[in-house]
């Protein structure tokens, strides 16, 4: 009895050093996420409550200006009443929508491609791979403008065009919704393919023949054996896409021309010529939470379908 | 079922002909195994019938139909794969309703098959669980409990059993037996254990470099096997090489053993179980004079290693006596007799 007291009692202050030692060893990367993450993150929220100062930075008056400004304007004609801002709800719906279908295109293009590497034989995929990545070794600017050479009105797709007799008269696609998607969709394919690739990779590709062996059509097999396998790899995919996008500001710009701004736009007119930090920092958490609901909203979405599936 | 079927793989000088001319007719409700060694062309043939792969020539007919050019989909052929290849996402109720779900059949129907697949493999417990908290032996009953879900006109079996250890095998193949004749479902059993095969099938055909070697009953392939291959390669064979005579055939060193030889003269090749070699004493009636080279103690038998005065060396396969201790010793003359119509003639 007293052995076993002794025993128990033991275990319980090796548990409890145990606990301590997992804390002492966490403690850098608790320091670094919170100096990383936490800590500018809390700048950010606290300067959306104070006000604007006359040439940007801010004035350390407490205010909730920034926050009305959010989705609000002042008339300036008409005492300054409150005003619902549509072009501010216009930039936050154009956000979403073209996030949302950069990942679907990604998605798109990307299952195939990765399905494709995955397939290879070993020694190739790791070439595949490679080429993949090849993007990432260029600067985002420049790739952007690589683009806009290809879709300008006298660019390289028009010309191809208009030479085969496709089209009588050049497309106009810079400047609008449809350029940005297209620069959005190349420069977060390989964020699409390569999570992509590694659940694809782990699929069990017997899996297919016992699926067709079942009476399943090829597109039956795609989706009641393949999709909800690979699902978490379509998960990280989907979220690695569309948080980037939601927040992307380089591409928008390049491709969009100023009409057709983004919330990462927005944010940064705030902070450069428009001098009003404080709504810059507003908006920023504004974004910050869009992510976030957007995120609870689709990883519910997508683990309850995979409950009630078959 | 399989008419003239050849199945080349590759092309030029690095072609392989899996499958060289094979026919084969499966009888409907009967449990048909193809038995051969490793890349004999087995898995090939069985995934001709199944549709997953296209012959390079010949014909695949089920019920009479040509379904050469089905795809496995449309083909009322389930196969239980050897690494089982369940559905990771889905339950064992789901896995074993998949197949009937994929046919279109009505939500309560399936339930109701699922139910009785469940019973019929006793997994009842178990239908909720995702099948990788299943043990080896409840996989198989699963995969097992799938293919059949469908009620499909063949099932195919492909080495079913080599990922079971011998206690789990030997309850399978009971288990699988019963299942066969309570289905009454044709199987096509892969295997390349021929106790395996003699234990549990109508018919075998024994397979070999692609072409089938002989096909029958268990019991015809273990007493007439029609050529060496099949002899060796189904228990243990004693093989002499002799000179057909009238009445006989004769060995090198002169005796002439009794055999049915067709009238075939010229050299040719016996074949004789140990089991049915029996040693007797030198001056028995009949007896071949041989000598004991030496033995080995298998439990229940005792194998003598006798040589022939023609020099060839033959096994005989006697029952253990009591003490385990070897009766003759080595060196000892014996004379060595056949049991009557136990020397078979082969092809080759
Ligand atoms: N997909 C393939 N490509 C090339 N050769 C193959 C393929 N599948 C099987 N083979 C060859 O065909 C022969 C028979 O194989 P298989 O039918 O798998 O034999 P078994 O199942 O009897 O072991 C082997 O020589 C094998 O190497
Ligand atoms: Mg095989």
């Amino acid at each position: 009895m007293a052995r076993t007291h002794g025993a128990s009692e033991a275990e319980r202050l090796q548990a409890a050093s145990s606990t301590r030692n997992a804390w002492a060893l966490s403690a850098p990367a608790l320091i670094l996420l919170f100096c990383a993450a936490a800590g500018p993150l809390l700048v950010v929220l606290i300067y959306s409550f104070l006000t604007a100062g006359p040439t940007g930075g801010v004035v350390w008056d407490f205010s909730t200006e920034a926050w009305v400004g959010v989705l609000y304007t002042r008339d300036i004609f008409d005492d300054g009443n409150l005003v619902l801002a549509d072009a501010h709800l216009t930039i936050f719906w154009r956000s979403v929508k073209i996030s949302i279908l950069t990942t679907l295109i990604t998605f798109v293009l990307g299952f195939p491609t990765a399905w494709f590497i995955a397939t290879r034989p070993l020694k190739e995929r790791a070439l595949w791979l490679f080429l993949i990545t090849i993007p990432f070794w260029t600067n985002l600017l420049i790739r952007t403008f690589a683009i806009t050479e290809i879709i300008r009105n006298e660019g390289l797709l028009n010309k191809i065009l208009l030479g085969i007799g496709l089209i009588s008269e050049p497309l106009r696609i810079m400047n609008t919704d449809t350029a940005v998607l297209i620069g959005m969709a190349y420069v977060y394919l390989p964020l699409m393919v390569l999570p992509l690739f590694a659940a694809i990779d782990r699929f069990d590709m017997r899996l297919l023949e016992a699926g067709y062996d079942l009476y399943a059509s090829r597109l039956q097999v795609l989706r009641h054996v393949v999709l909800p396998i690979v699902k978490p790899g379509i998960i990280a995919g989907s979220i690695l896409v569309f948080i980037p996008s939601l927040g992307a500001y380089v591409t928008p710009r390049v491709l969009g021309g100023g009409k057709n701004m983004m919330i990462g736009n927005f944010i940064e007119l705030q902070f450069g010529q428009g001098r009003n930090w404080p709504l810059g920092a507003a908006l920023s958490m504004t974004l910050l939470l869009i992510v976030m609901l957007a995120m609870i909203f689709y990883v519910r979405a997508a683990t309850k379908g995979g409950k009630s599936h078959g | 079922m399989a008419k003239d079927v050849t199945k080349a793989f590759g092309q030029g000088e690095t072609v392989v002909r899996a499958l060289d001319n094979v026919s084969c007719e499966i009888r409907t409700g009967e449990f048909f195994t193809l038995l051969g060694p490793s890349g004999c062309g087995k898995t090939t043939l069985l995934r001709l019938i199944a549709g997953f792969e296209m012959p390079s020539a010949g014909q695949i007919l089920i019920d009479g139909q040509d379904v050469t050019g089905q795809p496995p989909n449309r083909r009322a052929v389930n196969t239980v794969f050897q690494s089982y290849a369940l559905f990771p996402h889905l339950s064992v109720a789901e896995n074993i309703g998949f197949g009937l779900k994929m046919k279109g059949i009505a939500k309560p129907e399936v339930d109701r098959t699922v139910r009785e697949m469940l019973a019929l493999v006793r997994l009842e417990a178990m239908a909720g669980r995702k099948t990788s908290q299943l043990s080896g032996g409840q996989q198989q009953r699963v995969a097992l409990a799938r293919a059949l879900a469908p009620r499909p006109k063949v099932l195919l079996l492909d080495e079913p059993l080599s990922a079971l250890d011998l206690k789990l095998r030997k309850e399978m193949q009971v288990e699988l037996k019963r299942l066969q004749t309570e289905t009454g479902i044709t199987f096509v059993f892969v295997t390349h254990d021929q106790e395996e095969a003699l234990t549990m099938s109508d018919r075998i055909a024994v397979m070999s470099a692609g072409k089938i070697q002989q096909l029958g009953a268990p019991r015809e392939i273990y007493t007439k096997p029609r050529n060496r291959f099949v002899a060796s390669f189904i228990g243990e064979t004693n093989f002499l090489t002799a000179t057909g005579v009238p009445g006989g055939a004769k060995l090198a060193s002169g005796e002439v053993i009794a055999v049915d030889t067709g009238g075939k003269g010229g050299q040719i090749t016996l074949a004789v179980r140990p089991e049915h070699v029996e040693i007797t004493p030198p001056e028995a009636q009949g007896a071949i004079p041989a000598e004991v080279r030496g033995s080995v103690y298998f439990g229940t038998d005792m194998n003598y290693q006798i040589a022939l005065p023609d020099g060839a060396e033959i096994e005989a396969c006697v029952q253990s006596g009591v003490t385990g201790e070897a009766l003759i010793g080595q060196g000892a003359k014996v004379g060595i007799r056949f049991a009557p119509g136990s020397v078979l003639m082969l092809e080759d």
